[in-house]
């Protein structure tokens, strides 16, 4: 009998526990369950804040999961609004949603944006097969029939995976997006193993989604969206070298809330710097397959207001917003 | 032989004093997290991912670790479903069909017993499955396209009319109820939200935890508090545990076909663990026919999705190790464990990492021994957890429920939506509703309507695209065959004692 309400009281202990934050302790928010690319990038970043005593205490890394980072967004900007002890996990999903005003009528000026250190790289892969050998051949392709081509990715319609292949394909004049077929996985590999299969013709994806697959020959990679070749993917042509104007990476970032003070968010800015310049990230990223990409403060706050209007007019275009 | 000498090589990484004590530590954990409702194989995971860290474990250890965890859940789900009829976690949904009436005729002990044996059968040999065709099976997952997946999820909805014997018409009303609130949420195809009502809360849909917490352990206390336990499943008491030799023989093929169906069903990526006792459930009862007793206590009805549950969670790890695709919850949950360990799961795992690999299988044989020697022979232990008098047990009900879906999500909103499952899953028992198939309806609606929206995308809504592919063939063949049959079925089985009757008259 005690033994039992023992076990139910330990249960809930370690409950408790996952799921409160200590008041003294830097909190890091992923806005998204334990896994995935937020929660890897609290947990790595605040990692490294400690490792590199910036913080005196461990970061305490709180997963709330919920309506693709809106939830936690909203208890943001209407509960912790001045709490300067408070960073929260970002990456291209987090805008391409504000920009679709998919966070219950919130605006991207209700929080600070303090700044992106790395990037997963976007890329357009097609089965080994597969007849299409550059990515103007795929691109040909949409403009001579544009229901020919389904592309397989991991977020849902109008999610940054499907604007990957429509920029490239508005950098080539063709903007008939509606018309573009696009299917919405759980995750880029079942993506991957739909394209593999031959029921859809192309994939868009991150780099890391596909490395594997790249190596292990079951892909091939059109192009990689990125200014340079990615290291360690040297042989992967950019989409800037085929002719088309296209830069598209997945940052992995931070914002904090609007009310804390302009030190207190240098002061911020200035120890994301710190961990983007350490050898330690360094290694995190190669680990990683991200690719360097790093604003940080003021810069990224202007790059956020023109990525967002960017994804805004797009989005319109697709029609996933009115 | 390079198989055996991989196994040895594994068992080498994984048999060490501190991963076997981890090993029996997460065995332990994860039945308890089963068998208590509200806290299932993915939450428990999740909520032991920064325990592996804050200990420092290695990747090995940390694999070891989970998979017991994981192992452990499916296996500990059972005892709630048994006991209290209320399904500790989804997979286990299946169990209460004819567990609970066991339990209510005494022979609770039996059930236990056979659900265990049944559970070791099915991990056990779906681990040898892994172990042995892995590589030839992930080219499966190639294989099915949008048109097969939404043709295999319309078998399963095909074969629900048969589930209830009683009415028919109110598990079709079911299943729609949960079809309907599997719309909720945004629309992958589109983008678009549907029926969240603005409320930010429901733009990922209902979780289907939330949904049977609510519908089973919150109904059972309704229940409960209104019959003042009469009528209630708090309170079956177990008896003398001894084990039916002669029970177990007569389930053993039960337990071989389930197991190779659940595997199937594990290893199709999204398809998962409820899928495969489901389906293992139904697929027994239609062989057995109209001489079993399902529904109302056949050892078979127990047997059948407990293996079929525990090879589908082996199954799923087939293609989460060899495409990195999560084929159920609890594996998505152990993929990003992998990727934090920097393990990127994938076509070359097999080659470049085989001492992880290899060590996780030897730990999979580890943790199904330990399970198996936990919920067999010790099983009274978890038994007592569930056997206090009742009123320790209901607020002990209450409080898990409550705080174990706070911890999956840690929203209040998400506790409210539990009550009104809780208030709805009362008024359908009142009605003599079935409640798992609203489950299955969320469970399984929005993945069936993603296929056919995929599948109409692909295709330039050509509708014949649905009926392209052999395998898309042969499922539509055996969906069609589980609607009809039962139907004719009757008819016959009904006959011919008529004319018995009339002769006595």
């Amino acid at each position: 009998m005690k033994f039992t309400l023992l076990k139910a009281l330990g249960t809930s202990a370690v409950l408790a526990l996952s799921a409160t934050s200590s008041a003294w302790a830097t909190e890091c928010i992923a806005p998204a369950d334990a896994g995935g690319g937020w929660d890897f990038t609290c947990r790595q970043i605040g990692k490294l804040l400690y490792d590199l005593k910036l913080v005196d205490q461990p970061v305490q890394v709180t997963n709330m999961a919920g309506a693709g980072g809106g939830v936690a967004y909203t208890h943001i900007v209407s509960d912790r609004n001045e709490d300067a002890d408070l960073i929260v996990a970002a990456s291209s999903a987090t805008t391409t949603r504000l920009a679709q005003n998919a966070y219950a009528g919130m605006a991207a000026d209700q929080v600070r944006w303090v700044g992106a250190i790395g990037g997963d790289p976007g890329v357009i892969v097609v089965a080994k097969d597969s007849p299409f050998q550059t990515l103007g051949d795929l691109v040909e392709a949409i403009k001579a029939d544009p229901t020919s081509v389904t592309f397989a990715g991991g977020s849902a319609a109008g999610g940054f995976d499907h604007l990957k292949p429509l920029m490239v394909l508005k950098s080539a004049g063709f903007t008939d997006f509606a018309q573009v077929k696009y299917i919405g996985m759980d995750g880029g590999a079942e993506a991957i193993t739909q394209t593999i299969g031959g029921f859809t013709q192309a994939m868009t994806g991150d780099m890391s989604e596909i490395s594997g697959f790249i190596k292990s020959g079951d892909v091939r990679a059109l192009a990689v969206l990125t200014a340079e070749p990615v290291p360690g993917f040297e042989e992967i042509p950019t989409a800037k070298s085929q002719g088309f104007d296209v830069e598209v990476v997945n940052w992995r970032g931070l914002y904090v809330p609007r009310g804390i003070s302009d030190d207190q968010f240098n002061a911020w800015a200035e120890k994301l710097q710190t961990v983007a310049d350490s050898a330690e990230w360094k290694q995190v990223m190669a680990d990683n397959g991200l690719a360097p990409f790093t604003k940080v403060g003021a810069d990224f706050q202007g790059w956020i207001d023109q990525v967002i209007a960017d994804t805004t007019t797009l989005s319109k275009e697709i029609g996933v917003i009115q | 032989m390079d198989t055996l000498a991989n196994l040895a090589m594994g068992f080498g990484v994984a048999l060490t004093p501190y991963t076997l004590f981890l090993a029996f530590c997460g065995c332990f954990l994860g039945t308890i997290i089963g068998a208590l409702p509200g806290l299932g194989p993915s939450n428990g995971v999740a909520i032991l991912i920064p325990l592996a860290f804050a200990l420092g474990l290695d990747a090995t250890q940390a694999l070891v670790l989970l998979t017991s965890v994981y192992y452990g859940t499916m296996y500990g789900g059972r005892i709630s479903s048994i006991l209290l009829n209320i399904p500790g976690d989804e997979p286990a949904m299946m169990t209460t069909l004819d567990g609970f009436p066991m339990a209510r005729q005494g022979r609770a002990g039996d059930a236990l017993v056979i659900s265990g044996v049944a559970s070791f059968t099915g991990s056990f040999l779906s681990t040898v499955g892994l172990v042995v065709i892995a590589p030839i099976l992930a080219s499966i997952a190639y294989l099915f396209g949008p048109a097969e997946y939404f043709a295999l999820y319309l078998l399963a909805f095909a074969t629900l009319g048969g589930m209830t014997s009683n009415n028919q018409a109110k598990s079709a009303f079911a299943a729609c109820l949960g079809l309907g609130l599997a719309m909720i949420g945004l629309d992958n195809s589109t983008g678009l939200p549907r029926y969240t009502g603005g409320n930010l809360h429901l733009m990922d849909g209902i979780d289907f935890l939330v949904a049977i917490v609510g519908l089973f352990a919150i109904a059972e206390i309704f229940i409960f508090i209104e019959s003042h336990g009469r009528n209630s499943a708090i309170g079956v008491t177990l008896g003398k545990l001894t084990i039916p030799w002669g029970d177990l023989k007569a389930t053993f093929g039960t337990m071989m076909r389930s197991t190779g169906l659940g595997f199937v069903a594990g290893v199709l990526p999204g398809a998962g663990a409820s899928l495969g006792s489901f389906m293992a459930y139904m697929a027994e009862k239609s062989y057995v026919g109209a001489k079993g007793n399902f529904g109302k206590g056949d050892p078979r009805g127990v047997a059948a999705p407990e293996a079929g549950n525990n090879a589908a969670a082996g199954g799923a790890m087939v293609p989460m190790l060899t495409l990195g695709v999560p084929g159920s919850g609890t594996t998505a949950v152990m993929l990003a464990l992998l990727m934090t360990l920097n393990i990127t799961p994938g076509p070359l795992l097999f080659k470049e990492q085989p001492e992880i690999v290899w060590g996780l299988i030897a730990s999979l044989f580890i943790a199904n021994i330990v399970l198996l020697i936990m919920n067999v022979p010790m099983v009274k232990l978890f038994v007592k957890i569930l056997m206090v008098p009742a009123w320790v047990l209901m607020p002990m009900v209450t409080m898990v429920s409550f705080v174990g879906i706070f911890s999956l999500t840690g929203s209040y909103f998400d506790m409210l939506l539990m009550i009104a499952f809780g208030v709805l899953g009362y008024i359908l028992r009142k009605l003599d509703v079935p409640t798992v198939p609203v489950i299955l309806g969320i469970l399984l609606g929005g993945q069936m309507e993603d296929a056919l929206r995929r599948a109409m995308v692909i295709s330039n809504g050509d509708w014949t695209f649905l009926f392209s592919t052999p395998i898309a063939v042969g499922l539509w063949a055996f969906a069609v065959l589980g609607f009809l049959a039962p139907m004719f079925l009757r008819k016959m089985l009904k006959r011919p004692p008529v004319p018995d009757s009339a002769n006595e008259d």
